[in-house]
């Protein structure tokens, strides 16, 4: 005998099924998609032509669609963004989970937490009011004597570098310190009790220890600053160069948000194409990611 | 060497030095951020910046259109996004035990969760925009945007739904509740002041998220003409309408809005803090 209930019961268990299943249907959506837009042109143009060609003239009476420099920056941008803000980060994350007096650390936490909330085209404004003018000043130093350097007034890769490696500041510090302070206290204990000042404990013990939780926020890190498009848009540049500190730039993502708006026909396919590129770079962190963690995860069951 | 003698790290002093350095950096990253923003965008917060649309006829600036759109993309996207990413979390957390779904399920969420939201935005364009034959619409935006936040709600609704005691369920299920009821009377009220914190989390992400939104809501500034309307028609949120006057160069506008932004953050955060900070309370009592 089946009441009404029991048909709710059935009819609940599928809606909470399909609730599950709409995250798959997503990620699978995103990817068939991302796909279909992004092939087209590179049939069309040749994948040669367009990965390793350097020249970028979609508008051209002839048009030319290497992606090449793009790709190039995206990739020596995120590695300069890492370089510079993992250390600081990293550091951070050291002195709130080891160092700083309790009360201390009530305050700077909030403060990374905050960090990570404000908007990305925040940084981006104040990028270019800040970071821009004094990278023309330094610009016009170190150039001042050489004529064949293109002045960017600031708006290049060292720019958009100093705004990425403050945008994944948050998020490789919070990780990180959560993985800090997972530590065990007993191997800080033991550290303590073999004479070693706290310095060499944090920097020998628990750093080493919480090792898997720290190169899971730099990869955490990469894929924020790889995927990171209107804070840079406007402090790049947007010239297609190599990828040189003082060159004015373009990032795969600030390429789509800049000719996305007036593209056509092969060139918006091309833009896609792009992002097609960028999805798959970051469908590799994000298989990088689990791997780690599933590293992590099985190295703590041990 | 005496065993007296602390082992010392070769770089001791420096390395305390830097440790220190990276901490104050950090916090002074904030207090100049803030204090920055502040300084420069509150020259620009007048009643006409705060209750008028951008007018070229008065040459006048106001950002209460972006306002308005912010607020209806906040509201369509938690309608849609809130009960799905409660209903995931209920079948990870009460239906699902363990097995292979769960495992691809939590590989989607996290995936979901490292990609950009250009991706999004691209992604949005052509499946809600041209597919679906929403066009530059509000619903194209948040549909887009219910896709970005669902990974948000749904960990964070499982984490809630993860300390509710099991002793609630084996009480109801003793006095013969079946699954459903149970769900629906102890175990999602239970876990709603995490819900509530995932909800507060989401319209964080929303009233920053740019990228996403670009191609997807569009940036039409002006108010909507009608209520329902609205939801197929261009609208523009306060991210973009501040993009556009920086990419104009208009800076002090750009400004006040970065100063709405950063307030409304702050208060998104207080907001957090507030509701987590009671239920440690409940539990610590």
């Amino acid at each position: 005998m089946k009441s009404s209930k029991d048909i709710i019961e059935r009819v609940m268990a599928i809606v909470f099924l399909v609730c599950g299943i709409i995250a798959i249907a997503a990620v699978f959506a995103i990817c068939v998609y991302m796909f279909i837009s992004g092939v087209p042109a590179i049939t069309q143009i040749g994948i040669t032509e367009m990965l390793f060609s350097s020249v970028w003239e979609p508008t051209a009476a002839e048009p030319h669609f290497g992606i090449l420099y793009i790709i190039l920056t995206s990739i020596v941008g995120t590695m300069m963004a890492i370089i510079i803000g993992v250390p600081i980060s990293v550091l951070t994350a050291v002195f709130l989970a080891e160092i700083a007096p309790k009360k201390l650390a009530a305050v700077v936490n909030p403060a990374v937490e905050l960090l990570a909330g404000i908007p990305s085209v925040v940084y981006g404004l104040l990028g270019i009011l800040i970071i821009k003018p004094l990278m023309y000043r330094l610009e016009m130093a170190i150039f001042a004597n050489s004529p064949d350097h293109q002045m960017t007034g600031g708006a290049n890769l060292i720019s958009a570098v100093f705004v990425l490696a403050v945008m994944i500041l948050p998020t490789v510090v919070n990780v990180s310190r959560t993985s800090m302070k997972a530590v065990p206290a007993h191997l800080r204990s033991s550290s303590y009790a073999l004479g070693a000042t706290k310095i060499t404990t944090v920097f020998r013990v628990v750093i080493p220890a919480a090792k898997s939780g720290i190169i899971t926020s730099i990869v955490l890190g990469i894929g924020r600053a790889i995927g990171e498009a209107m804070a840079i848009t406007l402090v790049a540049g947007n010239a297609v160069n190599l990828p040189f500190p003082f060159n004015s730039v373009r990032f795969l993502t600030t390429g789509i948000v800049a000719e996305m708006s007036y593209s056509q026909g092969l060139h918006r396919q091309a833009l896609f194409t792009i992002g097609l590129v960028l999805f798959i770079f970051i469908m590799i962190i994000n298989i990088l990611l689990s791997v780690t963690l599933k590293k992590a995860g099985e190295a703590g069951e041990e | 060497m005496s065993i007296y003698e602390k082992k010392k790290h070769p770089f001791e002093a420096v390395l305390y030095g830097l440790i220190y350095f990276a901490g104050a950096f950090a916090a002074l990253l904030l207090v100049g951020i803030i204090g920055y923003v502040a300084v420069k965008g509150i020259g620009s917060i007048n009643p006409t910046f705060l209750t008028t649309v951008k007018s070229i006829a008065n040459g006048t600036f106001g950002i209460l259109g972006y306002m308005v759109n912010t607020l209806y993309i906040i509201i369509i996207t938690l309608l849609i996004a809130t009960p799905i990413g409660i209903g995931a979390a209920v079948y990870l957390t009460e239906y699902a035990k363990g097995g292979k779904l769960v495992t691809i399920i939590e590989f989607a969420t996290e995936t979901l969760s490292g990609i950009p939201s250009i991706i999004f935005g691209l992604f949005g364009m052509v499946f809600f925009g041209q597919t679906l034959g929403l066009g530059f619409s509000i619903l194209c935006g948040s549909l887009t945007l219910t896709l970005m936040i669902l990974p948000i709600i749904i960990r964070t609704t499982q984490e809630a739904i993860k300390t509710v005691p099991e002793s609630y369920r084996q009480g109801a299920l003793g006095l013969g509740a079946q699954k459903w009821r149970i769900i629906r009377t102890i175990v999602v009220p239970s876990a709603l002041p995490g819900i509530v914190t995932a909800v507060i989390l989401a319209i964080g992400r929303i009233v920053g998220e740019s990228a996403a939104l670009l191609f997807t809501a569009g940036s039409v500034y002006l108010l909507p003409q009608g209520l329902f309307s609205h939801l197929l028609s261009s609208g523009g949120t306060l991210t973009i309408g501040m993009y556009l006057e920086m990419a104009e160069g208009n800076t002090d506008n750009a400004f006040g809005i970065a100063l709405v932004l950063v307030v409304l953050v702050l208060l998104i955060n207080a907001a957090t803090k507030l509701i987590t900070g009671r239920i440690n309370k409940k539990k610590g009592a």
